[in-house]
């Protein structure tokens, strides 16, 4: 198939970009996006222009370094997929497709369709992990963990990383990727020793770098690993009881 | 400098070797640890693992990663799961069944102390994984669950629905974060380690590219750790990252560490088949699949009806019909030589012949649907997303693709290299999986080497280096700086007329053809005169466009090409010396009369370490000999 792609080119985080228009032709069906990118790389190649610079990795859809607005949806048309796992064969002859870097001002571009979502790195040091050196774990069947709980914990602890919740969000909000953190440890017995002081120090990096949460749910649509924003529901609650508990132990002294 | 290869290994018996060693190394007390600096490159599991312990311990850590967060390193790929000694299934595993499986997976070619020291630490990953909260799959009763993989009789193996190597990875990452906070450990993103600076012999440093401003700068230490991966990239095709490379281990081995069994390549039989020539890389389904998945051809050469109409006496269940015992589950080297051999004689599947069926229909009759689902539902979806077919009705097809280097640089038993203060972690050395891996067995090793060994090992080097710290302003530093600007800008420079991508495909083909699931001693001379031709015209043809001071993905993967044209060299210079088969190593002209592998222990009972003699000349072959006290030699059955 033949495709036109209005793609953002940008040299660098202080350049001006712009979309430039390039020719998709030939191209399989069963060809992944990135890899549609890549054969128009080769002729931009060949031609002697740079090639679009896109981060990827793994290609299988776990790693996170790819992601891009695909005709505005973060990752493409189609739910639950991350870009490098989304096929040709769900785009027409003809189309036009319009392709830019993940937009959110937390996100600042590096170079055409990368950002730099360090911020989100941030939110982890604050407080996403459990605190316990190597060498003081007791025997691991000390602990049993009931299975709908365990299930529960291993959805929220799915999230990639990419960014896309925050790229989708109108207020460029990162209230899935904090949540699925903050439930992921929450729901779990290991969790629990942390669990207030971990999601107040985690929303409060969380809001120094992003905007806030006026439950759009465009997160939720677009999330490659389809992340519930239940858990959103639950780092709110968490959040509040943690708040009352620091309330009623500043006032009982 | 004539290199002695001594592997260390402490003296006792095999199951108290480990506890002697702990119990003697040199030890830096507490308040010292933070004079020492430490650098760690990768953060996959066996970076990020060893990052975040030496952090804990306080030693001050700076860690090197070229991704924009430690979190992306392809460990976070691995699907199936990861082994332990637990024996929570009361099926008789042990230790000594852990250690004894991996030794003879790996075709007698792994040291006996390093294998059994990993499946002692097994048990401790697990209880360590799960107190940071890695949500392992779990029964209704709240107890950790389990699953069998290839070349094993136990259900020993440990997962996190088909995204164990993603939460194993999160759990090390977690803790790596936690200690950046906290100030022991700097993290470096988006660096790219390009040489290793060695002092009087001692590593002491590193020379990096910053991969957005192209700044090339020296790290001095007091021990660089290269927790860097493995190298089947050089195949073009395979199941690993693109990124995935070997520049960092190459570089160290050209600054003198001998690059151990570079033709220990593993093909993992179960991986989607190629369906195009635009395609980038390959991707596995997980060997967990094969605990249900029947594989079969059909008998019929040429036989192209939809696998449905296909008969039941009409399918040759051949891993079943072969190795009756192990079944569906026999090891990996075996299950992709014998799918390629269905292939070659004319009754693979697909367009291109070259794949054979996977099939849960018989799994979803016997369990129903809804726990096939459970078990690989991830998998499943994958698949479907990549091929459009569906899994739960029609059989998958699969077919080998490249996928783990067993060989690596040569390591001490204290994962220490042949330069001192040179230390090598997970998959980027070669110590525990011989001449093939078992499955769910490279999680283990990475976090094994990680969280256990090296923190401790580590210490007994740097005890003797209290006050010989190196500066950056030592001419050695300035000297790698210079090489690495030159290399960056004669890559930059050829101006030539291809991609770097068009010599990449053209160089995995070669390895592919030549050096991949059967070669032959005719095939790999060919094969190393091709590379050679390829490699010369590679650096005045390649083009690379924009400069060196700015991000530049070209010009990264261009680096990394070109120490793949010469690793590639090296793998067939060893594979053409190692006249036998071994695991993974497959030379046609050793083989016994029904096909298997056949091993010459008289001759190759040892560890080939290369060492490296300048550009242009012939490696010079080391020998570290195999002794096995424990384990008898055998033929490997799995009949």
């Amino acid at each position: 198939m033949d495709l036109t792609l209005h793609v953002w080119r940008q040299k660098s985080r202080d350049a001006e970009g712009q979309l430039v228009t390039y020719k998709a032709e030939n191209i399989s069906a069963e060809a992944s996006f990135l890899e549609m990118l890549d054969v128009v790389n080769e002729r931009l190649t060949e031609k002697g222009e740079d090639p679009i610079h896109f981060e990827h990795d793994c290609r299988e859809g776990i790693c996170g370094s790819c992601g891009m607005m695909i005709n505005g949806v973060a990752h493409g048309p189609i739910g639950g997929t991350a870009t490098c796992q989304l096929h040709m064969r769900n785009f027409n002859h003809g189309d036009e497709v319009v392709v830019e870097p993940w937009r959110a001002r937390a996100f600042p571009v590096i170079k055409d369709l990368i950002v730099d979502r360090t911020p989100l790195d941030k939110i982890i040091q604050a407080g996403g992990y459990i605190s316990v050196n190597t060498g003081s774990a007791v025997e691991a069947n000390t602990l049993p963990i009931p299975k709908p709980v365990q299930d529960l914990s291993m959805d929220a602890a799915a999230c990639i990383q990419c960014g896309a919740c925050v790229a989708q969000c109108p207020n460029g909000a990162a209230q899935l990727f904090t949540a699925a953190k903050v439930s992921h440890l929450a729901l779990l017995p290991q969790g629990q020793p942390e669990r207030y002081e971990r999601v107040v120090t985690m929303v409060e990096v969380m809001e120094t770098y992003f905007g806030s949460c006026t439950l759009f749910r465009e997160c939720e649509a677009v999330c490659p690993k389809e992340i519930s924003t239940k858990f959103i529901e639950r780092m709110n609650k968490d959040y509040l009881a943690a708040k009352f508990k620091a309330l009623k132990e500043s006032a009982t002294g | 400098m004539t290199i002695q290869l001594d592997s260390k290994i402490p003296p006792g018996p095999l199951p108290q070797k480990w506890e002697f060693a702990k119990s003697h190394y040199k030890l830096v007390n507490p308040a010292n640890k933070r004079k020492y600096d430490i650098i760690v490159v990768g953060a996959g599991l066996a970076g990020a693992s060893a990052a975040a312990t030496l952090g804990e311990l306080g030693y001050n850590v700076k860690c090197f990663v070229y991704h924009d967060s430690p979190r992306r390193a392809h460990s976070i790929a691995a699907q199936g799961g990861i082994n332990a000694a637990k024996n929570y299934r009361n099926d008789g595993d042990s230790v000594y069944r852990l250690f004894y499986d991996t030794i003879k997976g790996g075709d007698y070619r792994a040291r006996e102390g390093n294998v059994h020291r990993l499946a002692e630490l097994s048990v401790n990953i697990i209880d360590q994984a799960v107190a940071q909260g890695v949500p392992f799959a779990r029964e209704y009763g709240g107890a950790l669950e389990n699953r069998s993989f290839g070349g094993v009789q136990v259900s020993r193996t440990f997962y996190a629905r088909g995204q164990t190597g993603q939460q194993l990875l999160l759990g090390a990452f977690q803790a790596l974060e936690r200690q950046i906070a906290l100030g022991t450990v700097k993290q470096y993103n988006r660096y790219e380690m390009l040489d290793l600076v060695v002092v009087d012999g001692h590593a002491k440093g590193i020379i990096t590219r910053n991969l957005i401003t192209g700044k090339i700068e020296a790290f001095a230490a007091d021990a660089v750790v290269l927790g860097t991966g493995g190298y089947v990239n050089v195949f073009y095709l395979s199941t690993n990252a693109m990124a995935s490379n070997a520049t960092a281990i190459w570089r160290a081995h050209k600054r003198g560490a001998t690059f151990a069994n570079p033709c220990y390549t593993q093909i993992h039989p179960t991986c989607i088949p190629q369906s195009g020539d635009y395609q980038s890389k390959l991707t596995l389904m997980s060997e967990s699949l094969r605990n249900d998945g029947r594989i079969w051809v059909p008998k019929a050469q040429g036989d192209k009806r939809s696998p449905k109409d296909i008969p039941e006496g009409e399918r040759d269940y051949y891993l079943e019909r072969k190795y009756p015992s192990f079944g569906n589950l026999a090891p990996r080297d075996i299950a992709s030589r014998a799918a390629k051999e269905a292939c070659d004689e004319g009754k693979g599947i697909g367009e291109s012949g070259r794949g054979v069926y996977l099939d849960f229909a018989d799994a979803i009759k016997r369990l129903g649907r809804p726990l096939i689902e459970e078990r690989y539902g991830n998998l499943f979806e994958m698949y479907h997303d990549i091929t459009a077919e569906d899994p739960y009705e029609v059989p998958m097809r699969i077919y080998p693709a490249p996928h783990y280097s067993m060989g690596g640089l040569w390591v001490d038993y204290n994962l220490m290299s042949n330069v001192p203060g040179l230390y090598v972690t997970g998959e980027a050395n070669f110590s525990d999986h011989g001449a093939n891996r078992l499955g769910a067995s490279a999680l283990m090793q990475g976090l094994a080497d990680g969280y256990f060994v090296l923190p401790v090992t580590i210490g007994d080097y740097l005890a003797t280096q209290f006050g010989k710290k190196v500066a950056p302003a030592h001419p050695a530093f300035a000297e790698a700086e210079t090489a690495v600007r030159q290399r960056v800008t004669r890559l930059l420079e050829a101006k030539g007329t291809r991609s770097v991508d068009s010599y990449h495909k053209e160089l995995g083909t070669i390895m592919w053809d030549y050096c991949g699931m059967a070669r032959s001693a005719e095939g790999l001379k060919t094969a190393l005169g091709l590379i050679r031709t390829l490699r010369e015209k590679y650096w005045t043809d390649v083009r690379v466009l924009g400069g060196g001071e700015e991000p530049n993905q070209a010009l990264e993967k261009a680096g990394r090409v070109a120490d793949f044209f010469e690793l590639g060299e090296l793998m067939c210079i060893d594979a053409l010396h190692r006249e036998e088969s071994a695991g993974g190593h497959f030379r046609v002209e050793h083989q016994t009369a029904d096909g298997e592998a056949e091993r010459n222990d008289d001759k190759f009972l040892y560890v080939a370490a290369w060492e490296h003699k300048g550009e242009g000349n012939e490696p010079v072959l080391h020998k570290e000999p195999l002794v096995y006290e424990e384990v008898k030699l055998a033929t490997r059955s799995y009949k």
